[in-house]
């Protein structure tokens, strides 16, 4: 490692830990204090370089972390106490790493000589978070912590991103050293190579001039590597129609004709079609997640596989493919792009509109409200220049359908662990991160209760976050699978809520309710017409099913589209609204 | 699969890896929990220093078929402290693996015992009226074998090391 910035001068570990982030370029921390980060609290008091931001709860502030990155494509600060600060963070660490998102916890820790002892407020962050982080450290010497915290950054950032934790003993942070900030870190053991092999790509290259039906399968890792403009000018310049996973939307404009919109459980009947009889399906940044594939030995069975993925552990792994590229997507998309030529895939896309006509999204709209009516309004007013925040549930599945993405960094929710309680907490992150456009929160009534505590944050800071819940009474996607898988035995989903117009004033945010469709689009034009944070409830059809739905762990012949209407449906004169992507 | 049925698989088979780490804090706790958390087979683990002090050699022997030994690779190289994986089960290696077995003696049975050591090149290392204790050392089979011959006397205690392995550079038998 080379260095600069030395200072002769000692610094405590505190006071190197806040100089570290400034040498990073961290404007903001989200934090909760505690005992074992007194000293570190003392030390950032001086500082008006960074940014705390005090949260209401550890698990608010690595979801606000993670919304911050996602956002921004820079990482994510989060600095917490020991003990139960720490245990805290270990629902968002998860999610982070679930979702290959660059963050950096640092946990305060009990002084060195009491570790094991069942020391007050004592817990082995760093055993629990082994499994769930990308890395971890717990720093034994404060001539080390300069290092480590530039490893850290240099870990989380770099490869496949993810979340790095770093434990700080309390005596480390109070004993002196020379503060010298490395320039640059090299680990010989940690060197991830992004450039695609010329074997491989030539071999995709060969594979992509035979094909005649290709799809290109587009995940978050294209988001993650910057890549949206290569992968959007690869899809043009071959003619190849796009799909998207849950985070890959925004990867590529929906407006596009070769946009296929979502694939997968909930994905559209025409990307799951196209999918299934492709003969050529080229997987970038994505993974094969089960939520995608279903049953793996009938995933696009006639298609051969390309797969460009940074992770080389992801190869293979659920699914056998051809042509592995361990890379870069950016980097590999760089230079598969001149090895190709245009395709000639007319009849292909003219089929694939075919569907499109045939199996749009849709949903039959009336005066109660719909969340897919809610969720297209927004789409139709903000026309897509929005960063969308979701939480878990059928608003989450409704918003990947309903809303035209148009650009990368504006879709973010909690894909792999599917964390309920995440939207809320994330948004506000990602509206520290982006003052540009407008950060949008949308979660089910359930989900908004789990870290409903941030509005607190929200309000203290006026952080300019436009809140929506969906609310139907239900914790919606499991009443969901109860009716169409548990004889609809409704068990434990039915809640009760509160007055969230009521909560929002209670903490001195403005609230607004819709309860008929005919209100929907002036209620969205209030929420965003009001200057800093505001909050709409939209009460909402209580048992309405996401489709199209491919059930879990089963095929593309199982695809269960929109059920014809009931007679009652029928009676009521509903209108059928559809809704085709590209 | 259970271990039974993975024994009969015929797809699955006994690997040796060894995986050169940073000799760092934890790191054992790394490559064990990756194992658990994957639910990946570990036969036996072993872990100690090499000729540089910075290193840590780690000797895994686990079992799979071709896949499951392909992702326990790349994720033994996804550890950052992981420096180098050889999966030397299709290389030429040396392996070794000791045995500390302590056996009930009586008079009538003792010169047997030590016949069988002999047979085996393993040691005699402690004696007692009711007990002897035998060192043997070699391969993962040769210790199942002499543990197998001292089984009629009733073992009372067994220790074993798990296996240590390294590359051969010399190809044929030393
Ligand atoms: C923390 C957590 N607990 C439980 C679940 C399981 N789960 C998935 S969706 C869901 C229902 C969500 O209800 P709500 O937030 O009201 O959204 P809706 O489905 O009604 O739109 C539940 C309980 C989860 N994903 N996360
Ligand atoms: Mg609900």
């Amino acid at each position: 490692m080379t260095h600069s910035s030395s200072h002769q001068r000692l610094m405590t570990g505190a006071e190197i830990f806040v100089r570290s982030l400034v040498e990073e370029k961290v404007d903001v921390v989200f934090g909760y204090p505690g005992g074992a980060v007194i000293g570190i609290y003392d030390a950032l008091h001086d500082i008006s370089d960074i940014k705390h931001i005090l949260t209401r709860h550890e698990q608010g502030a690595v979801h606000a972390a993670e919304g911050y990155s996602k956002a921004s494509g820079r990482p994510g600060v989060a600095l917490v106490t020991s003990g139960p600060g720490a245990t805290n963070t270990v629902t968002g660490i998860a999610d982070a790493y679930m979702d290959s998102i660059p963050i950096v916890v640092f946990t305060g820790q009990v002084a060195l000589k009491l570790i094991g002892n069942d020391a007050f407020q004592e817990a082995d962050i760093v055993g629990i978070t082994r499994p769930i982080t990308k890395h971890n450290y717990l720093v034994r010497d404060v001539n080390e912590l300069a290092a480590t915290i530039k490893e850290a950054f240099y870990v989380a950032t770099t490869g496949r991103p993810g979340p790095v934790l770093v434990d700080l003993p309390k005596d480390v942070m109070a004993s002196k050293a020379v503060f010298s900030y490395p320039k640059s870190v090299k680990l010989r053991s940690y060197q991830p190579h992004t450039e695609g092999h010329q074997k491989q790509l030539s071999k995709a290259a060969e594979l992509i001039a035979k094909a005649k039906r290709p799809v290109l399968y587009v995940g978050g890792g294209t988001i993650l590597s910057g890549a949206s403009e290569e992968l959007t000018a690869f899809a043009r310049a071959t003619g190849i129609p796009v799909t998207t996973t849950l985070h890959g939307l925004g990867a590529f404009p929906e407006s596009d004709e070769l946009s296929l919109g979502m694939l997968g459980m909930h994905g559209t009947w025409y990307s799951n079609t196209a999918v299934h009889y492709s003969d050529l399906l080229i997987a970038v940044g994505a993974r094969f997640d089960d939520r995608v594939t279903g049953r793996t030995d009938a995933f696009a069975p006639e298609a051969k596989k390309i797969h460009i993925d940074i992770d080389p552990s992801n190869i293979s792994k659920n699914v056998k493919v051809d042509v592995p590229i361990v890379g870069d997507v950016k980097t590999v998309l760089k230079q598969l792009t001149p090895m190709v030529k245009p395709l000639d895939t007319k009849d292909w896309v003219r089929t694939i509109r075919a569907w499109k006509e045939e199996h749009p999204l849709r949903y039959r709209n009336g005066k109660e409200v719909r969340m897919q009516h809610v969720i297209q309004t927004l789409s139709g007013l903000t026309k897509g220049n929005a960063v969308m925040v979701s939480d878990v549930g059928q608003h989450q599945m409704w918003m990947a359908q309903f809303f035209n993405y148009m650009l990368p960094r504006t879709h973010l929710t909690s894909g792999g662990l599917g964390t309920m309680g995440f939207s809320l907490p994330a948004a506000m992150g990602a509206a520290f991160a982006r003052r540009d456009i407008p950060v949008i929160s949308v979660s089910g009534d359930g989900g908004f209760q789990m870290n409903i505590q941030e509005l607190a944050t929200i309000r203290e800071h006026s952080v300019p976050v436009k809140i929506i819940i969906l609310n139907n009474g239900y914790l919606g996607m499991v009443r969901q699978w109860q009716q169409l898988f548990w004889r609809k035995r409704y068990s434990h989903v039915e809640m009760f809520g509160p007055d969230f117009v009521k909560v929002a004033e209670a903490y001195g945010i403005p609230g607004f309710r819709a309860t008929q469709t005919a209100e929907v689009e002036e209620t969205l034009r209030r929420l965003l017409d009001t200057e800093g944070p505001a909050l709409a409830e939209f009460r909402v059809m209580k048992e309405d099913n996401v489709y199209p739905m491919i059930p879990a762990g089963q095929t593309y012949n199982e695809i269960m589209d929109v059920p014809e209407a009931t007679e009652e449906e029928q009676g009521e004169r509903l209108e059928l609204v559809t809704i085709a992507k590209g | 699969m259970t271990a039974a049925e993975q024994e009969q698989d015929p797809q699955v088979h006994k690997h040796t890896i060894s995986v050169l780490l940073e000799n760092k804090f934890g790191a054992l706790n790394r490559v064990a929990g990756m194992f658990s958390a994957k639910g990946y087979n570990l036969e036996s683990i072993t872990v100690g220093p090499t000729e540089d002090e910075s290193v840590s050699r780690m000797t895994i022997v686990t079992t799979g078929d071709d896949a499951i030994i392909e992702q326990i690779i790349k994720q033994l190289n996804k550890l950052i402290d992981t420096l180098k994986v050889v999966d030397l089960t299709y290389e030429s290696f040396m392996e070794r693996e000791l045995a500390l077995i302590k056996v009930s003696t009586s008079a009538d049975t003792r010169s047997e015992i030590m016949q069988i050591a002999e047979i085996f090149r393993a040691k005699i290392v402690d004696i007692s009226h009711k007990t002897m204790t035998v060192e043997a050392t070699g391969s993962g089979q040769k210790v199942d074998a002499i543990i197998k011959m001292l089984k009629p006397f009733h073992i009372k205690e067994l220790a074993r090391t798990g296996r240590v392995a390294l590359k051969r550079e010399f190809v044929g038998d030393v």
